[in-house]
């Protein structure tokens, strides 16, 4: 007999279900479903007591409406109602409505946990059951609270059923993953370890599920777990004849088990008592002579299941990191894997393979592979496979085989998949610097990298190699011959450009000789491209032709003529012109002397962390990169120099707008001559300007400006490090009341992020623009602001540059489009995401979107204002609220609030002349409700009186809230 | 149409399950709820269907994470069955390929509690489906693996439904099935 049969069940609903799968467009599923709604509705509001099955359909059939992907909005009273029903299939029901329906904070959660109370209490495991699913599919924290006592007690109780148990197991692990702080850890720990031996595997298994979350957290009180799980484990991988109860499952004996059991031990060292770590490795090598023995199905579930557990034994073997010889079976197994026709294990095997490489035992092993990981990633159909491959290439890269592994992904890089891109290029830069020998090599390695795949080269990486050129004088000569031939191609990508006329300012003077690359021919190869680039290439650009003027003092006219063309000297960028306007200055009035101190080649850069690296890790996460912390200490130089703009290392003052973020102010570079900064002191004391706000710019290509002109430029910016590998930075989140009144400001701030916003609104229409700060030296990753707002609003993302934020205080700029569609209370919400430093952060700030910025000030006469006041007397139509002055009481602050209110500020309306009167319209596409205001101060008894009238009294009410807030 | 399973998830951890379907749009059916909104829930369930419908027969069955299943930790993992696939997210605390088993002791499942369990039988009984699910998979966590347990349990509770309709005496005579649906 089927365990489901067929027909039973409930009818209506049966039909239901039918009717809507004959609709025949969305419009006729609508249609039923609304009738099917108010038919139900009017059941429940019905006079006539429901008895339970009636309830328990229509409870089910809106569950069913729900799920199609509708609201519901009723029906959960009846649903708890269900709950207390002592029938089986009404209870279940109910219980799976408030699981799927009531979300946490809902009023009816003490009755609902009521109900769990009494099932718990019941001693029917059934019901007891349903009870503990329902905590643990809500693990909310209400339920947390409620809960986290009796749980325990029913999972370690000697009578217990063992269904009830693993479920109470699972329920607990629920309770802990949401509210760790609300489980108390007790007497029953130790009990729970001792569930490793119940007779029940299922119980088994879940307790192992517990024990692993609970002694990750706490390894000390769970420590007697490890000699218990290898007993366990011993017993089910090398006994030949124990029952395991139909846990066996395709001649595989309880594989799920193993794997859990398998990953507890992962929480720690290898075992320190001799006798159970023989044991342990007696199971391991068990576990690996199993898989070379011939399968005992070919049904792919006994293979899966088989090495299911095998994968997990070896995880174990690399995590445990001790036993050479078994770390050598493990990658002899998986290199079997690499070629097996299963995509599954090839896949798997990469991934583990990546970890073995990082072992000292098994690299040089991992390394025998490389051909076939070569050949993978040219040949597997599946990019998920491929990006393995690059990895376990990464990894298992060192000297011997770098150049190699680097043209490899190089060649691949040309047809890479997009997402992983970036990645690749990454991982590029970082090996050919790390097993550069021969910095020719490293040169072209990064020339090719930004030729094949520009846009995807970070600035990161350009700096990087500009960094290394000018702190190796051997390779300098080379590196500008090959920039320059590399800007002869007809169209070069602009990170190029950057790189190229870094170095050719720098070093261009070492091919100079060569007639085929003389000073005008450099410059006239860079000049023919500056148009066509952004600003700060542009700016960058600027720099190096003054370089020039040093350099070859027989092109300075034509520089000249260059930085005095309007297109320069008057650009509309302001970066731009007053560069082009000081470097011409300072190409007049400086003596040859002077020019050649001011722009002396640049001294080598202070040696820090590589930022590649960094953001590699940050991308990857911690576990992904072995060798890194190697590589750090064998080249501990630096990409970006001695300058960090404003965001990263310093705090702006907390009052000023994001946009300052923007502006080039560098900081003042350590390694500043001073020579150069007394000099420049002379010769710009008369004209220099602090650099005005513009486009934000790499730190290389503020290098040569800001190293001698911005120190000039006396700021003094106090650089206040960052908290550390802050895992929840704190956030500084700034009241969005603040926002009531005005359009542009800082809206969120922590260690890691600054959100500010510039917005401004017309009719029902509203533009934001919001600005992202990274305010950490690294890149984040996956970064991605999306907007959840009601439909009354409609928010629409028009324009949103890289999906990542650079690094150092770079800026990610959105611009959102605001429709007002109707009336509304709710603000949107501004949710992001994205990883950092492995966490993935989320944050979600409500955007000060509020029903006030739709106004439209109105202008009217003392007259008019009195008569429309009339007009709007019906008692809901007017608010009144008094309440006591929250700031101080002057009369031009309150003005400017009115008016930063929206709403027009009426002079001598109001016969008292202390009062203020205003009058707008706010405009919804629907509709526009016109408003009216009066407040009214007292500031004998430092208390206000609002009266609001508009012809909604939604509106006036709302309105009334956002503005009384404000005093 | 179809019906499928919606997210059963928690916060470290999810695991869900759904239904797609080659043809239509794909409709939903919930087993438990996260933050997550209404939309968002939408979205994942297009966005999975977007990725895992156009993979050829012989890649392998798991997905890096997107960012819409909560980033580079959790993995997509499915199995495809005739016009149906099986869909589990599920983070780096489970073996990938106990999960392809897992996904497959459910469809067993499935298959011995309906009887050559059909597409049909999903959608017009999503409450027995969910309440199978829920023997294996509770709050996101793998409770039960053997079939034989599970469809223990699945048998008891329909003795339960049984005997209560039983004693209501009504009911009893619709067992004719709805062949209409079609």
């Amino acid at each position: 007999m089927p365990a489901v049969s067929k027909g039973d069940g409930m009818r209506g609903l049966a039909v239901f279900i039918s009717d809507i799968r004959n609709c025949k467009s969305k419009e006729a599923e609508i249609k039923r479903i609304n009738k099917e709604l108010a038919n139900i509705r009017s059941k429940f509001k019905g006079d006539k007591a429901l008895d339970g099955y009636s309830k328990k359909k229509y409870v089910c059939k809106l569950l069913f409406i729900f799920l199609l992907g509708h609201d519901i909005d009723f029906g959960h009273m009846e649903a708890v109602n269900l709950l207390s029903s002592n029938k089986y299939t009404e209870k279940q029901i109910g219980y799976l409505f408030i699981s799927v329906l009531v979300n946490s904070n809902s009023e009816l959660i003490r009755l609902i946990n009521n109900a769990i109370k009494n099932d718990l209490a019941s001693r029917n495991p059934t019901f007891m059951n349903l009870a503990l699913h329902c905590i643990a599919n809500v693990g909310s924290r209400e339920m947390a609270e409620a809960f986290a006592a009796d749980v325990p007690r029913i999972l370690v109780a000697g009578d217990t059923m063992d269904s009830v148990k693993q479920s109470a197991a699972l329920c607990l692990l629920r309770l802990n993953r949401t509210s760790p702080d609300l489980v108390p850890m007790g007497e029953w720990t130790s009990r729970v370890v001792h569930l490793l031996n119940d007779q029940h595997l299922g119980v088994v298994t879940a307790a192992t599920s517990l024990i692993t979350t609970l002694a990750q957290k706490n390894p000390d009180d769970f420590k007697t777990s490890v000699s218990l799980a290898v007993a366990r484990l011993s017993r089910i991988v090398t006994s030949v004849s124990i029952d395991l109860q139909d846990y066996t499952y395709y001649f595989v004996p309880a594989p799920w088990l193993s794997v859990k059991l398998l990953r507890l031990l992962q929480c720690y060292p290898p075992p320190e008592d001799a006798a159970i770590r023989s044991r342990l490795t007696e199971c391991l090598e068990a576990i690996l002579n199993k898989a070379q023995e011939p399968p005992k199905s070919k049904k792919v579930q006994h293979s899966n299941a088989k090495n299911a557990v095998l994968f997990e034994a070896i995880s174990l073997i690399i995590h445990h990191d001790s036993e050479p010889t078994l770390l050598v079976r493990a990658c002899n197994q998986l290199g079997q894997f690499l070629q097996h026709r299963e995509t599954n294990l090839r896949y798997l095997a990469l991934e583990s393979m990546c970890m073995l490489a990082s072992s000292e035992f098994s690299h040089e092993a991992v390394k025998t592979h490389m051909e076939t990981v070569i050949s993978a990633l040219k040949t597997e159909r599946d990019v998920s496979v491929r990006q393995r491959a690059v990895d376990l290439l990464y990894a298992m890269c060192d000297r011997s085989n770098a150049q190699q592994i680097v043209a490899e992904m190089l060649n691949y890089l040309e047809t890479a998949d997009y997402s992983i891109r970036e990645e690749i290029v990454l991982k590029v830069a970082i090996l050919a610097e790390k097993y550069a020998v021969d910095y020719s090599w490293y040169v072209d390695t990064i020339l090719n990298l930004i030729r094949i795949a520009g846009d995807y080269v970070s600035e990161e990486v350009w700096y990087r190699v500009i960094q290394i050129v000018i702190n190796r004088d051997d390779v300098q000569g080379y590196a500008a011959k090959t920039v320059f031939e590399a800007l002869q191609a007809p169209a070069c990508h602009e990170n190029l450009l950057k790189v190229g006329g870094y170095i050719l300012g720098e070093f261009g003077n070492l091919i100079a000789g060569d007639p085929r690359s003389s000073p005008l021919v450099q410059f006239n190869l860079l000049h023919s491209k500056f148009h066509l680039c952004s600003v700060p290439t542009r700016a960058l650009l600027l720099s190096t032709y003054i370089k020039f003027i040093n350099l070859f003092p027989e092109i300075k006219g034509t520089i000249q003529e260059v930085l005095r063309s309007d297109s320069q000297i008057r650009n509309s960028d302001v970066e731009l012109q007053q560069r082009a306007v000081e470097y011409l200055r300072l190409s007049c009035v400086a003596s040859t002397d002077i020019l050649a101190t001011v722009l002396e080649e640049m001294p080598p850069f202070p040696e820090r962390e590589s930022s590649i690296l960094a953001k590699l890790k940050k991308k990857k996460g911690p576990g992904a990169l072995p060798d890194v912390e190697e590589v750090r200490k064998e080249k501990n130089t630096s990409v970006n120099g001695g300058v960090e703009p404003l965001g990263a290392s310093a705090t702006p003052p907390s009052s000023t707008d994001l946009l300052s973020l923007s502006s080039p102010t560098s900081l003042t570079p350590a390694s500043t001559s001073s020579t150069a900064a007394s000099l420049l002191v002379d010769v710009f004391s008369e004209n220099h300007v602090p650099a005005a706000p513009g486009a934000p710019l790499g730190p290389v290509a503020d290098d040569n400006f800001s190293r001698w002109a911005s120190s000039v430029v006396s700021l003094c910016n106090v650089r206040k490090p960052l908290g550390g590998n802050c895992e929840s930075p704190p956030a500084h989140k700034l009241s969005p009341r603040r926002f009531v009144c005005k359009n542009n400001g800082v809206l969120f701030e922590n260690q890691l992020l600054q959100i500010g916003l510039k917005s401004e609104f017309r009719q029902n229409l509203g533009r934001m623009y919001v600005f992202y700060g990274n305010k950490t030296s690294t890149q984040f990753l996956n970064f991605s602001p999306s907007v959840i707002c009601q439909d009354a609003l409609k928010t629409h993302i028009l324009l949103q540059r890289g999906t990542a934020l650079c690094v150092r205080g770079a800026q990610l700029q959105q611009v959102l489009n605001i429709e007002c569609v109707s009336e509304f209370v709710e603000a949107p919400i501004l949710n992001i995401q994205f990883r950092y430093g492995g966490m993935l952060q989320n944050i979600a700030v409500k955007l000060p979107i509020t029903l006030n910025k739709f106004f439209q000030p109105t202008e009217m006469t003392s007259q008019d204002f009195f008569q429309r006041w009339k007009q709007l007397s019906a008692p809901q139509q007017e608010v009144q609220k008094i309440f006591k002055a929250k700031h101080s009481m002057d009369p031009e602050v309150t003005k400017a609030k009115i008016i930063g209110f929206g709403v027009a500020l009426l002079d001598r309306v109001d016969p008292n002349p202390s009062n203020f009167v205003g009058a707008g319209v706010i405009h919804t596409k629907m509709t526009q409700v016109g408003c009216l205001l009066r407040l009214e101060p007292n500031t004998q008894a430092q208390m206000y009186r609002l009266t609001l009238r508009t012809s909604r009294d939604t509106v006036s009410q709302r309105l009334c809230e956002l503005l009384s807030d404000q005093f | 149409m179809v019906a499928g399973s919606r997210p059963t998830s928690c916060r470290n951890y999810r695991c869900w399950i759904e239904r797609l379907n080659h043809i239509t749009e794909s409709k939903t059916l919930k087993f438990a709820l996260e933050k997550t909104t209404e939309d968002m829930e939408q979205q994942i369930i297009r966005e999975t269907f977007h990725l895992v419908s156009k993979r050829d027969e012989n890649v392998c069955n798991f997905l890096e994470g997107g960012l819409l299943i909560g980033g580079s930790d959790n993995k997509l993992i499915y199995r495809h069955y005739a016009t149906l696939y099986f869909v589990f997210c599920v983070d780096s605390s489970e073996s990938e390929l106990g999960i392809l088993d897992l996904i497959q002791v459910f469809v067993e499942t499935l298959d011995k509690c309906f009887e050559n369990v059909c597409e049909l039988d999903l959608i017009f009984h999503v409450d027995k489906v969910h309440n199978i699910l829920a023997e294996m998979v509770m709050g996101g966590m793998v409770l039960e693996t053997n079939m034989n347990e599970i469809i223990t349990q699945v048998d008891a509770q329909n003795k339960m439904e049984k005997s209560e309709e039983a004693t209501l005496g009504m009911r009893v005579s619709f067992v004719t099935v709805y062949s209409i649906a079609r």
